[in-house]
């Protein structure tokens, strides 16, 4: 079959032929075909099964409104689900399946539930599948999911890029037919910035559908004149394969511009669709209007499309989509189709014209449209072999864009339609058929007048010759006929039935209406069915249409691929990594990073021989207690605290007290939110008179500075304090150990004994023969430690150098695991104690919360709730069998109570192994914890099936009198 | 959404960062106020359905803290202002 419908004309290239298959059946077209238009010029009017009855379908539409030819494009990666064939453009080798039917597209057993369409009418899961309630879950559902539906997704990656972008312009015009081609060429003329965007590969709109004049040439080609004079102009960007899917607040556009989608792969460094944010103070609805079918029997068949379509398939693609073909309207415009038809010698069967009584009562053919039975104005009935088809039932102005702000279109009895209501988006005007406006000149006028008023030109062009036809419609909605099924919206197989049913139940409003039904709600968000169905409910119900109402539109306008909304956003572009200072030491040797925020910090380093990762952390902890291990705490947070009111400013952030403290000392902090709950931790240096160094968790830097800011903006407005965040400016490493003074006494200039530089201690300093640094003497392990802080550039370096030049204390790299075994051994709060609920007395640290001064979340942590005696306390846990397994999250139960939530006492917050004890050991908060040390409970997890007689200990583990550190 | 910083002019809503209520400016004395009061002031917020005024922080930017007014049920932006300069107009300090 070689193209055998192809006809005469048409905006195709007929000197290239473009190789394509549709169910692996090999098909020819050439470029400037949908594949949609090239397998109809094929003789292929059966492209899909419906959604639920699986009824065999063809194109209704020539457009992006299409509800039923949707098919699976490509394969592999690339595979796209719900392809609307009727904008997919045709390119050399593409390849499509039909979906949603099986074993194949002619024979498809899930047919059988058409026969069965009684049980699947609206509302029917609601109904049919109630009971057992059991069955729901593993039976109903799966077989509801697998009978109904559309494409399959591929499990296989997209390899293609998508990727966003921003554009600026003076007007922003949606839809390039003779509206906005003369709105855009109106304020490109004036040296506006003008962006023209339209969602077909040819601008032009529906001129290249049409056989009408424009300035005395064909539609088509004045469309294509002007097109390239706007190409022509520096200050017009012309976006063809671009939707405006949105309109946003304050002028903000959406776009999803598709680069590739026409090719068969992206060309070198070119995404395959872009999303584009578009500012405009000023744009444009040009959309043009939707044409919509009558329900009546069977008007679902292939062969059965809209009548502007059919020309459309006619006159833009020299296509003919039968032998004999019938036309079926309420209005003038469905008697163009006729007459075009015609003039390609296409043979017109059967003009039927409701407004003189004649009407389409039925049809029949089982893939495809064989015939149409019809009813004249004296009720006389016979019937009539067609293969094709053409309704009209009068055009839907797109209003979809200007409802995008909650805008409620309004009736139009004039031309049976809703157009613009009123407040819709600031600065959006609506123009030509949109606005309701149907005559190609009224588009002109319209299009022309609103970039006028838009931009505040002064003057007009004069506009080329048009046609202005009035509308001539006699609303008709539905053919009451027998009892068959009347469609309304085919891609979620809604009937007149439904509507009826509907109707009977109460669900009368059209938003009950579309909800019961499922009407509009499919992937073409009913672009064709609508307005059918709510006037068909208006006629049930004996009210008005404007009584009745329409729903409104959300964006997208039609569907988005979930690709361009991730853009870059994917994989391990996800988000930025920030790599610390020592990532490429650390890479060298082979160490295991993990992801803390956006950082990527070394989790373990692994020596020849580990082979599991509990021997690293293992070796890394009893090598930093036994001598000197260091960790990069770059991640911290630090920020720089400047002012004369700086000590009084930290009085007020920090639950304890900071102005008192000495200059060159350090104090560790504690941050309650305003609730009274711990909102962070961290140590604060005291470098001058006015100079502080505040260190903040890893995780909640930007929260902290953010806080800050606002405690100094919103708070106190004229407390003297600076602040900036150096959490980038220093590299600093924790070197831990017994022997940490002495590897830091090898790169450190100054004299940092016990004596010159004690616990607490905070100074500048400098490495390696006047580098500047900074040193504080602080421990998260329980060890003599210190912090030591050189410029980011330096990091590299210094670790380096401490390593090499204390290799005769044999210091070892430790990573985020070995910190958290060593912090948990000696009782520090970390993530899982700082977990958003629990307050300073929780932790054990009640008396840090002074009452001599007012501070962030001092008076809240008084709430009776938050201080109760038998509140969460912070405990340590220990196994009692020194085997016994521990996990965070277990839960503590007394022995012999029952696990359930009733006799929860608390939970366990941290677990890790230590090395040191030889066992599991655990942080938790339990209900009046400090009373229960010593008490032996269980920690039951029942996910993990654990159950563990444990002894309840003092959080500090490890060296509980500090000994260590001061040493 | 686009934000007329007073300092920086027409900002994209994605720098910003949303905190709520304007009327935490409000903020009673901790050395006075008691426990009720703090609680009604932290917690007990209006909910209108039009003009709202509403603490905005310019993160990717110049970190000024912003009092935006925002109609809610529109989303038109009719004021922005500085909330420095807001809480100094009611009399906050040091």
């Amino acid at each position: 079959m070689t193209q055998s419908n192809r006809i005469s004309g048409g905006q195709i290239d007929r000197t290239k032929t473009l190789r394509f298959t549709f169910d692996g059946i090999p098909y020819q077209g050439h470029p400037g075909d949908t594949l949609a238009s090239a397998l109809l010029a094929n003789g292929v009017r059966l492209m899909g099964r419906s959604f639920k009855y699986h009824r065999p379908r063809g194109p209704m539409t020539a457009g992006s409104e299409e509800p039923n030819a949707l098919v699976e494009l490509r394969s592999g990666g690339r595979q796209e689900p719900n392809t609307r064939a009727t904008v997919a453009e045709l390119f050399d080798g593409l390849s499509a399946n039909s979906q949603n039917r099986w074993p194949s597209l002619r024979f498809d057993a899930m047919g059988i539930n058409d026969r069965l369409s009684t049980f699947f009418a609206a509302g029917f899961y609601y109904k049919t599948f109630m009971w057992p309630k059991a069955f729901w879950e593993k039976l109903y559902e799966p077989i509801i999911r697998r009978a109904a539906g559309l494409g399959s997704v591929s499990r296989e990656e997209d390899p293609d890029d998508y990727d966003k972008g921003f554009l600026h312009c003076d007007l922003l015009v949606i839809g390039a037919g003779p509206t906005g081609l003369m709105a855009a060429l109106t304020a490109g003329r004036a040296g506006k910035r003008v962006i023209l965007a339209d969602e077909d590969f040819r601008m032009g709109g529906r001129l290249n559908a049409e056989t009408l004049a424009v300035g005395g040439t064909h539609g088509a080609d004045w469309a294509a004149g002007v097109v390239a004079e706007l190409a022509s102009l520096p200050n017009v960007r012309l976006m063809p394969r671009t939707t405006v899917i949105g309109a946003f607040d304050h002028g903000i556009y959406g776009a999803v511009e598709r680069v590739s989608d026409h090719l068969a792969l992206p060309a070198a460094g070119k995404p395959r669709q872009v999303l584009w944010r578009i500012y405009s103070h000023r744009a444009i609805l040009a959309g043009g209007a939707t044409e919509r079918p009558i329900a009546f029997e069977n008007n679902d068949r292939p062969g059965i499309m809209l009548a502007g379509a059919l020309r459309a398939y006619a006159n833009r693609w020299g296509v003919k989509v039968g032998q004999r073909v019938a036309v079926f309207t309420n209005n003038d415009d469905g008697l163009r189709t006729a007459e075009d038809l015609k003039a390609k010698g296409v043979e017109v069967v059967a003009v039927l014209d409701s407004r003189q009584g004649d009407e389409v009562i039925d049809t029949s053919g089982r893939l495809g449209l064989k015939s149409i039975i019809v009813r004249d104005a004296k009720g006389r009935t016979r019937e009539i072999a067609v293969e094709a088809l053409g309704v009209s039932g009068g055009w839907n102005p797109n209003v979809n864009v200007h409802s995008h702000h909650r805008s409620r279109p309004v009736y139009d009895p004039t031309i049976a339609a809703f157009v613009p209501g009123a407040e819709g988006p600031p600065g959006l005007m609506v123009a030509g058929a949109a606005a309701g406006v149907l005559s190609t000149h009224g588009a002109l006028r319209t299009g022309r007048d609103a970039a006028v008023e838009a931009l505040g030109l002064t003057g007009a062009a004069d506009l080329p010759e048009a046609e202005d036809a009035p509308v001539r419609i006699k609303a008709l909605w539905h053919v009451a006929h027998g009892k068959g099924r009347a469609w309304i919206d085919q891609q979620n197989d809604v009937t007149v039935k439904d509507v009826k049913l509907a109707k009977q139940e109460n669900f009368t409003s059209v938003e009950h209406l579309k909800r019961y039904t499922t009407l509009g709600m499919a992937t073409d968000q009913g672009k064709t069915g609508n307005v059918l169905g709510l006037a068909i409910m208006a006629e049930l119900t004996g009210r008005s249409i404007p009584d009745t109402g329409t729903t409104i539109y959300r964006p997208p306008y039609t569907p988005v691929a979930m690709g361009a909304l991730a853009g870059r956003s994917r994989g391990t572009e996800f988000k930025p990594f920030r790599l610390t200072p020592s990532h490429h030491w650390a890479k060298e040797q082979g160490a295991v990073f993990v992801e803390v925020g956006m950082w990527l910090r070394t989790q373990w380093v692994p020596k020849a021989g580990e082979t599991e990762w509990r021997q690293s952390v293992d070796r890394e902890v009893l090598a930093t207690r036994r001598s000197v291990g260091i960790c990069d705490v770059t991640t911290l947070g630090k920020i720089d605290i400047q002012g004369t009111d700086a000590g009084a400013f930290l009085d007020r952030v920090y639950a304890n007290t900071f102005s008192t403290l000495a200059v060159g000392k350090c104090r560790y902090g504690l941050m309650l939110r305003e609730d009274g709950i711990v909102f962070d931790d961290g140590t604060t240096a005291r470098m001058g008179e006015h100079e502080y160094v505040m260190t903040t968790t890893t995780a909640n830097a930007v929260p902290v500075f953010r806080h800050l800011e606002y405690c100094r903006q919103v708070l106190w407005p004229d407390m003297d304090v600076q602040l900036i965040s150096t959490t980038e400016a220093w590299a600093q490493f924790s070197v831990a150990g017994p022997n940490a003074r002495k590897v830091l006494e090898k790169v450190v200039d100054q004299d940092i004994s016990d004596a010159a530089f004690p616990y607490m201690g905070a100074r500048n300093i400098t490495v390696c023969g006047g580098l500047r640094a900074r040193l504080f003497r602080i421990s998260f392990s329980g060890e003599l430690a210190y912090e030591i802080a050189v410029p980011t550039r330096y990091g590299d370096a210094l670790l380096r150098e401490m390593l090499a030049r204390g290799a005769e204390y044999d210091p070892i790299v430790y990573g985020t695991e070995a910190l958290g075994v060593m912090r948990i051994e000696k009782g520090h709060v970390a993530g899982g104690e700082l977990n958003g609920q629990s307050t300073a007395l929780n932790m054990g640290l009640g008396k840090m919360v002074s009452k001599k001064k007012d501070s962030i979340g001092m008076v809240l942590s008084q709430r009776e709730g938050l201080v109760e005696a038998e509140g969460y306390r912070l405990v340590g846990v220990k196994p009692v069998d020194p085997k016994g397994k521990l996990s965070a999250g277990s839960h503590f139960l007394e022995k012999g109570a029952a696990a359930v939530a009733a006799n929860d006492g608390g939970w366990l917050t941290s677990k890790v192994y230590s090395p040191h004890i030889g066992c599991d050991i655990a942080l938790g908060y339990l209900k009046a914890g400090d009373q229960k040390i010593g008490r032996r409970m269980r920690a039951v997890n029942l996910l993990s099936g654990q159950d563990t007689e444990v002894e309840i200990v003092s959080p500090h583990f490890f060296d509980p009198e500090g000994e260590r550190l001061r040493g | 959404m686009i934000i007329h910083h007073p300092i920086l002019g027409p900002r994209d809503a994605q720098e910003f960062v949303y905190l709520g209520d304007a009327a935490l400016i409000d903020r009673p004395d901790g050395m006075t106020a008691g426990v009720e009061v703090f609680h009604d002031w932290l917690y007990n917020r209006d909910n209108p359905a039009g003009e709202h005024r509403e603490l905005w922080y310019h993160e990717q930017g110049d970190r000024s803290w912003l009092v935006v007014t925002r109609n809610t049920v529109t989303h038109e932006i009719t004021r922005v202002e500085l909330a420095r300069d807001v809480a100094r107009s009611k009399g906050r300090s040091k």
